[in-house]
């Protein structure tokens, strides 16, 4: 099998494909300088100057609002130029496309490429094509990966409750079809994470999910027992006409996340989700709006982040003296 | 006429007669006339002289994507027919998923036609089973057979009425023609492209069931008990699959089947980081699958192991995976993979090389694959401790795509003989 197409012939990174493969270190080196830069919020001038005249290209063969903004306001305050191209991927010939599309790019003044597809495998195909100081950032891919999702999951998780070691994790919904459970299973595992329960129907479940390291939950109530962390996951429409489930409103009446349901976890439980949400259907809005729900504050992570990912791929993080005072000191320019 | 060839003092490998040692074969007009002692007033026009070649009948490859009619960019028929012959096949069959289908007697015999210009490899065509497999409407079998068609298949496309399967498979019982199916359920494999397993559950990739191979294969079986048609089962790929093919055949059911070399090698850990050479159909399973395909052939469950040759340009193939177009090219790796597996699974070397010869000839019905005195001399020639390594410019054919790029493999070719003409020389260093 091929070296891990993510990391250099040194272990850097070289890419940000997806979190399985990768080593412990280098999560907790994101985590770390994200949280040297979620700070900058708190200031006057939000950006600062560690990729200036760098070019940082959002390829998005698939529709997203959240994920892109987000990239684009990271970039920004990375001082960045930002190129945004939504690419419709419906075309004939849009595997040609994507590679001929990204290699023409590559000759303007790309220095990162931030894709999205609905192919899982596709930013693992354009990181293969790319010379050596290019590099490639995945956004989501198919059901494959979300990889920056589940590190600003992790970034929310270690705010909230420290320390991974201890702690019980339980997803619920749509495994099958989630890029963000898969990404978010390995980096629980690689982070230490004790116990990480899935919770779904047989036809929402992957085969063999079982060798991803989790324990599966058909009911609801027993998987939350006792839980520290519960994350839902966006249900589809597409879902039920794919014979998955009969309907949204059974769905919730078995799987939705309810007041009701979150009291048998513990009670300083935190409440996630990746957006967006449906209420109503994985999750009531009670809880979406209630004191254990910190779906806001993820959004705001994601940006600190992206930027600590795009900064980290560009060699660009400042020694860790400047990271320090960045975080202590937030008047600092 | 032909020439008068000599081989001497080969290692004859026969499989059908289970003869293997150094023999002196005679080779004149067409067919094998002696084997040690030379008719009277023998006078070699060639002499072959290789103590260190093995000579065995010429391989029988009964699945090969030739690509014509109408897929020429992805290669060409003499492309192929030139891979085939340097892989030392002298008989091939061929699906009928061209483009227009070989859904009527003209095509094919313009197929025949175009092939025997070429004087290379024997092609049997397997016709359409249903008019431009589009599983609606019975093709005109008869008039399909007298153009040269072998049997009958529905290639890789869905057959969807089980009620047209069942009338087709009595219509061909009446005539005795053989069905080539390749045993998978269309609703079960929609929008699949890799075996439902941890492998695919990793990458994200939308998964086949097991169930898919078997649920079509109990249903051609069921069916096969009801008409009696001559059923022969194309690249299985489940242990499941062919655990039911061991039990039809310990039912006396009138039922064959073969395995590819992928499946014969790989499994789905092989698709690694999404390589697209590993998106075939069906699709490689698991470990625990592979093994049981192995122990198939070995026990003879698996007739025949066949390359499943489908060219496929290189564009085609750098997509990400689940749009990548599906298929290896096969036919110069149908030897030294099954070589490879012989070697690393202590097989004698005769009942190997009887599943790409004999047994083959013998499910379809041909005077080949045997070196019998009288026999067409069809035979194959090479080197079994010469390994090269399989790159795009060591390829004849067009289709450089497969996923046993750089791998090393044991067996050249030397030399191939059809109908005592010699076809193909390997270049001699």
């Amino acid at each position: 099998m091929a070296r891990n197409p993510q990391l250099n012939a040194h272990g850097e990174l070289q890419h940000l494909l997806s979190i399985e493969g990768l080593p412990r270190s280098i999560l907790l080196q994101i985590l770390d300088i994200a949280n040297s830069l979620v700070n900058l919020n708190e200031r006057e001038v939000k950006k600062v100057d560690w990729l200036r005249g760098h070019g940082v290209f959002n390829l998005f063969f698939e529709n997203s609002t959240r994920t892109r903004t987000t990239f684009e306001i990271a970039a920004k305050r990375l001082s960045a130029d930002v190129v945004n191209l939504n690419i419709n991927s419906s075309s004939t010939s849009k595997g040609e496309t994507l590679l001929d599309t990204v290699n023409n790019l590559v000759a303007m003044l790309a220095d990162v490429f931030v894709v999205r597809h609905s192919q899982s495998g596709a930013a693992h195909l354009i990181a293969q094509h790319m010379p050596n100081h290019i590099h490639v950032i995945n956004a989501g891919d198919g059901r494959h990966a979300h990889p920056t999702q589940a590190l600003l999951d992790m970034f929310t998780i270690r705010h909230y409750k420290g320390d991974f070691t201890q702690l019980r994790v339980a997803i619920i919904g749509d495994i099958l079809h989630s890029r963000v459970a898969r990404s978010l299973i390995h980096a629980l595992s690689t982070l230490g994470t004790p116990e990480i329960r899935v919770i779904a129907p047989q036809t929402l479940l992957p085969a063999d999910v079982e060798s991803l390291g989790v324990h599966v939950f058909s009911n609801i109530e027993a998987g939350l027992k006792d839980m520290d962390v519960i994350i839902t996951l966006r249900l589809q429409q597409e879902r039920m006409e794919a014979g998955l489930l009969p309907s949204t409103h059974e769905f919730f009446k078995k799987y939705g996340l309810t007041e009701e349901r979150l009291s048998l976890a513990k009670s300083d439980a935190i409440v996630m989700h990746p957006g967006p949400m449906n209420r109503g259907v994985e999750i009531d809005s009670t809880v979406a709006d209630g004191p254990h729900s910190v779906i806001l504050p993820q959004v705001t992570f994601g940006i600190a982040i992206r930027m600590a990912v795009i900064a980290l791929l560009s060699g660009k993080v400042p020694s860790s003296d400047i990271l320090q005072q960045l975080s202590t000191d937030p008047a600092l320019v | 006429m032909s020439p008068r060839i000599e081989i001497r003092n080969s290692h004859v490998i026969d499989p059908a007669h289970s003869r293997a040692g150094h023999h002196t074969l005679y080779i004149a007009e067409n067919r094998i006339v002696a084997w040690d002692h030379p008719p009277s007033g023998w006078v070699a026009d060639h002499l072959i002289d290789a103590p260190n070649w093995i000579t065995c009948p010429g391989l029988v490859d009964i699945s090969a994507r030739l690509r014509e009619p109408g897929l020429e960019y992805r290669a060409t028929l003499e492309s192929e027919m030139l891979a085939a012959v340097s892989g030392g096949i002298t008989s091939l069959v061929c699906p009928p998923d061209t483009d227009p289908v070989l859904d009527e007697p003209g095509l094919v015999e313009m197929l025949k036609h175009r092939t025997r210009q070429l004087s290379q490899a024997h092609v049997y065509p397997l016709g359409a089973l249903t008019l431009g497999l589009r599983g609606q409407q019975l093709t005109e079998m008869a008039e399909l057979t007298e153009a040269g068609c072998v049997g009958f298949s529905h290639a890789e496309a869905p057959l969807f009425d089980t009620h047209l399967l069942y009338r087709a498979l009595q219509y061909a019982a009446t005539f005795d023609y053989p069905v080539w199916l390749r045993p998978q359920d269309p609703y079960l494999s929609r929008g699949g492209v890799a075996h439902d397993g941890h492998v695919a559950t990793r990458l994200g990739l939308p998964g086949i069931p097991t169930c898919a191979e078997t649920l079509a294969l109990q249903q051609i079986i069921t069916l096969m008990r009801q008409t009696g048609t001559r059923v022969h089962i194309c690249q299985l790929s489940s242990a499941e699959g062919v655990a039911l093919v061991r039990q039809a055949k310990a039912d006396g059911l009138p039922i064959t089947a073969d395995v590819s070399i992928h499946h014969l090698h790989l499994c789905d850990i092989d698709i690694g980081y999404f390589n697209s050479h590993c998106h075939l159909s069906p699709p490689l399973r698991s470990m625990r699958d592979r093994d049981a395909l192995q122990a198939g052939v070995e026990d003879g469950t698996l007739d025949a192991i066949c390359s499943d040759h489908t060219p496929v340009d290189d564009n085609a193939k750098q997509l990400p995976f689940g749009e990548s177009e599906i298929g290896a090219t096969g036919l110069e790796l149908l030897l030294p993979l099954t070589l490879h597996w012989a070697n690393t699974h202590n097989i004698e070397l005769p009942q190997a090389i009887a599943k790409i010869t004999h047994e083959p000839a013998k499910l379809l019905g041909l005077p080949a694959g045997h070196l019998s005195v009288g026999a067409p001399a069809d035979l194959c020639l090479f080197d079994p401790d010469t390994y090269w390594e399989i790159t795009p410019s060591n390829l004849h054919s067009q289709g450089k795509n497969t996923p046993f790029l750089g791998m090393h493999v044991p067996g050249k070719v030397m030399m191939t003989i059809i109908e005592g003409k010699i076809v193909y020389q390997a270049q001699q260093h």
